[in-house]
C-alpha cells in the first residue's frame, strides 16, 4: 500500500464534510477521481446501447418471423412493424456511429480509443497479455487505466466499432433493395451487394453481424460489471456521470 | 440475305399489315415504359433504320433461354424479332446447319463488322482450354471471342451467360465462366434469369434496334427498365408479407389461403426480376401465384446459396450443417456460460482477498 493511499485519521477529516465522524469504519481516504466519458461519449453510449438491443431484437424476427397471424391482412401490419423498428432504429444508430467519429476529433483523447488500435506500441501488448491473464486468473491485477484496458479496447475495436460499421454498410445496402437503385442509399452502398456474392449473401453477412454483436454485449456487459467490483477503478459509474475513481493510487 | 432492309421492309415481307405494324409500335413503347410520344419516334425508326443484324452463339447451356424466347407472347413480337435474328445466325433456329451454318457466320461478321449485335446463350467452360464445349469442331470459347471482336454490343441471355448459372455451381469442374468475364472491352448487356421472360427477352432487342443504343443499364450490367425492382416489391402477397402471414408448410391453412412465401424460402426479397409484373406465358402466372416461393433464378450463383426452401444459407463445418441462428444460439449458451463460470471464481478470488483492503 503506497503512502498517498492509506487510511485517514478522525484528524484528517477536520475541515471537511465528514469533520466529525469516524475515519475508520468508513475506511476514509483520499483518493484521485478523474473526468474521462465526455457527456456526448456517454449520451451516444446509452442510446447506441438501445438501438442494438432494438436492432438485434427486430433482426432476429425479421430473419425468423413471429407464428403467422389469422385474419385479414389489412387488420394487422406485423412484419411491417417489426421492419419499421428495425429501420428507425438503425438510422439512430447509424446516425451516433457518425456523430461518434466527429466527436472523437473534438473531444478528449479518450474518446479516439474505440477508433485505432496502437499496435506499434510496445505497452499496448504488455497490457494487453496483462489483462489476459488477470482474466486467467493468474495474475491478480492489472495497472490502472483513465481509458480502456488494453483488452476492453482491442474487443471494442473489433466487435463494436469494425463490426458496427459493417453492419451499418451492408445494411444500408439492404435498405436500398427498398428504396430503389436510384437513391442515395443505392448509389452509396448497392455495390456491396453485388461484391459480397449478391443480395442474399449480404443478408447472410448482416445476419452472421448480428451474432458477433450480441456476444460482444453479453461479455461486455460481463466484464464491465465484473470490472466495477473488482478491479482498481470504477466503470459503470465513469459512464454514467463521466468520472471515474480510482480505488488506489499506487504507481503502477 | 445481307440486303440492308429496314424493320418496316422485314414486317411487311411477313405479312403484317400496317395497322398491326403501328400497334406492335404502341406496344413497344409501352412494354419499355415509354410514353405515347414515342410511339412515332419508333415507327420512324423502323421504317427508315437498316435494321441491325444479330448474331446468337450458343455455348454451356439448357437451350432454356430459347425455348423462352420463341414463347413470346405477343406473336407479332415473336414473328418480327425471331425473323430478324434467324435470318442471320442461330445453330438452333436457322434453317442451315454445318459448313453453311458457319458459312453465314463468316459472312455476317465480315459484312457488318463493327455493327452487329452479339447475343450470347450459355457460356464458355475454360478448363482443359475450352474443350467441355466444342462447336464446329472448336472450343465454344474461341468462338465467342472472335464473334465478339466484331460486335458493336453483347447480350448475355440468361443466367448462364450473366452469372454462370448451374453449370458454374460449385465445385464448377469445367470452369464455366460468365460472358463477361472473358469479353472485356464490349459493352455487355445482362439479361439474366433462368429464363429470361419471353417479353424482357424481346423488349431488350427491340429497344436496341430501334432506338440504335443500349438501354440503361444498373451498376450489374442489367437493363434498368425490368431489373430495377425485385420480385418482393411488386408481388401481390406483399400484403400478407407486412401483415405477418406466412405459409408455414406447403399443405397448411396459410397456403390454402395464398399467404406470402417468406417462410418456405421465398427469394423474392432478394430476387431482381420483372416476374410479378410481366409474369410468364403471356401473363398467366408466375412461381408465387402458383404457390412457390421464387427460386431466385436472376441472381447471382443462386445454385449456391443454400436451399430454395430456406432462407438463409446453413453454415457447414465440423461435419455439420446449422442455420446461422442455431450457431449463434448455441455460442451464447457457450458464452454465457463461460461468463457464469468466469464469475464464480472470480467471486471465489475476492472471497479470499478480502483481507487486503483494496
Ligand atoms: C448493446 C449494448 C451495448 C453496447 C453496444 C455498448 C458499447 C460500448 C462501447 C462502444 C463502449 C466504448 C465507449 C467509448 O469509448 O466511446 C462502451 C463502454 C462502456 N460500456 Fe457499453 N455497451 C452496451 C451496453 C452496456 C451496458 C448494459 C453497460 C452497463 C452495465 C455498459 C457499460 C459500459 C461501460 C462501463 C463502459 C466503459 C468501459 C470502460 O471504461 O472501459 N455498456 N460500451
Ligand atoms: C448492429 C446493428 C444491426 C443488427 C444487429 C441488425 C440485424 C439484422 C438482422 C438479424 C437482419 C435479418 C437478416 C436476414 O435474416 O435476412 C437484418 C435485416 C436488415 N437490416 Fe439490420 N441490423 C443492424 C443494423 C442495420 C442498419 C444500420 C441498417 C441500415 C439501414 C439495417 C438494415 C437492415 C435491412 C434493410 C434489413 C433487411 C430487411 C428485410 O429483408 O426486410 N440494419 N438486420
Ligand atoms: S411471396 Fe415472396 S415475393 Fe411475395 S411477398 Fe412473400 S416473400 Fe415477398
Ligand atoms: S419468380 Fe424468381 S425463380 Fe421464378 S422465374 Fe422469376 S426470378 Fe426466377
Amino acid at each position: 500500500m503506497s503512502a498517498s493511499d492509506r487510511l485517514l485519521t478522525d484528524a484528517e477529516l477536520k475541515g471537511t464534510n465528514l469533520e466529525g465522524l469516524h475515519a475508520r469504519p468508513l475506511r476514509a481516504r483520499r483518493l484521485l477521481t478523474v473526468y474521462v466519458y465526455e457527456a456526448p461519449v456517454r449520451l451516444w453510449h446509452w442510446v447506441t446501447a438501445a438501438s442494438i438491443v432494438v436492432l438485434a431484437v427486430t433482426g432476429y424476427l425479421i430473419g425468423s418471423p413471429p407464428p403467422s397471424l389469422s385474419g385479414e391482412a389489412s387488420s394487422h401490419y406485423q412484419m411491417g412493424w417489426i421492419r419499421y423498428l428495425h429501420f428507425a432504429a438503425a438510422w439512430i444508430f447509424s446516425v451516433g456511429f457518425v456523430g461518434r467519429v466527429i466527436w472523437a476529433f473534438m473531444g478528449n483523447i479518450y474518446s479516439r480509443e474505440i477508433f485505432f488500435l496502437p499496435l506499434w506500441k510496445k505497452e499496448y501488448w504488455k497490457d494487453l497479455l496483462d489483462e489476459m491473464l488477470v482474466y486467467a486468473f493468474i495474475k491478480k491485477q492489472a495497472k490502472t487505466v483513465v481509458g480502456h484496458n488494453a483488452l476492453a479496447r482491442t474487443a471494442l475495436f473489433f466487435c463494436f466499432t469494425l463490426t458496427g460499421l459493417f453492419m451499418i454498410v451492408t445494411g444500408f445496402a439492404l435498405y436500398s433493395d427498398g428504396t430503389g437503385i436510384d437513391s442515395w442509399e443505392g448509389r452509396v452502398f448497392g455495390w456491396i451487394m453485388p461484391w459480397q456474392g449478391g443480395d442474399l449473401s449480404t443478408h447472410f453477412l448482416h445476419h452472421w453481424g448480428m451474432w458477433v454483436i450480441v456476444l460482444f454485449v453479453m461479455i461486455h456487459v460481463y466484464t464491465v460489471s465484473r470490472e466495477d467490483i473488482m478491479s482498481r477503478q470504477t466503470l459503470i459509474s465513469a459512464m454514467t456521470n463521466g468520472y471515474r475513481n480510482f480505488r488506489d493510487d499506487r504507481p503502477d | 440475305m445481307a440486303v440492308l432492309e429496314t424493320f418496316y421492309d422485314v414486317m411487311r415481307r411477313q405479312g403484317i399489315s400496317r395497322r398491326s405494324f403501328v400497334k406492335y409500335c404502341s406496344l413497344t413503347a409501352a412494354a419499355l415504359g415509354l410514353g405515347p410520344e414515342f410511339v412515332p419516334q419508333i415507327a420512324e425508326a423502323m421504317e427508315t433504320k437498316p435494321r441491325t443484324p444479330v448474331l446468337w452463339l450458343h455455348g454451356l447451356e439448357c437451350t432454356c433461354c430459347s425455348e423462352s424466347f420463341i414463347r413470346a407472347a405477343h406473336p407479332l413480337v415473336k414473328d418480327v424479332i425471331l425473323s430478324m435474328i434467324s435470318l442471320d445466325y442461330d445453330d438452333t433456329l436457322m434453317a442451315s446447319a454445318g459448313h453453311q451454318a458457319e458459312a453465314i457466320l463468316d459472312e455476317v461478321m465480315e459484312k457488318y463488322h463493327g455493327n452487329y449485335i452479339l447475343a450470347v446463350e450459355g457460356n464458355p467452360p475454360l478448363n482443359e482450354d475450352g474443350m467441355y464445349c466444342i462447336i464446329g469442331g472448336k472450343p465454344f470459347v474461341d468462338q465467342l471471342r472472335r464473334v465478339a471482336s466484331g460486335a458493336k454490343a453483347v447480350i448475355s441471355w440468361g443466367s448462364c451467360a450473366s452469372y454462370g448459372c448451374v453449370q458454374a455451381a460449385r465445385p464448377n469442374p469445367t470452369q464455366a465462366t460468365p460472358v463477361h468475364k472473358v469479353i472485356l472491352d464490349k459493352p455487355i448487356i445482362k439479361v439474366p434469369g433462368c429464363p429470361p421472360i419471353a417479353e424482357v427477352m424481346t423488349g431488350v432487342i427491340t429497344y436496341m434496334q430501334t432506338f440504335d443504343r443500349l438501354p440503361e443499364l444498373d451498376r450489374q450490367g442489367r437493363p434498368k427498365m425490368f431489373y430495377s425492382q425485385r420480385i418482393h416489391d411488386k408481388c401481390y402477397r406483399r400484403p400478407h408479407f407486412d401483415a405477418g402471414q406466412y405459409v408455414e408448410a406447403f399443405d397448411d391453412e396459410g397456403a390454402r389461403k395464398g399467404y406470402c412465401l417468406y417462410k418456405v424460402g421465398c427469394k423474392g426479397p432478394t430476387t431482381y426480376n420483372a416476374c410479378s409484373t410481366v409474369r410468364w406465358n403471356d401473363g398467366v402466372s408466375f412461381p408465387i401465384q402458383s404457390g412457390h416461393g421464387c427460386i431466385g433464378c436472376s441472381e447471382d450463383g443462386f445454385w449456391d446459396k443454400g436451399s430454395w426452401y430456406a432462407r438463409l444459407q446453413d453454415v457447414s463445418g465440423f461435419g455439420i450443417e446449422a442455420s446461422a441462428d442455431k450457431v449463434g444460439m448455441a455460442a451464447a449458451g457457450v458464452v454465457g456460460a463461460g461468463l457464469a463460470a468466469h464469475a464464480a471464481v472470480s467471486a471465489l478470488t475476492r472471497a479470499r482477498y478480502k483481507g487486503d483492503d483494496v
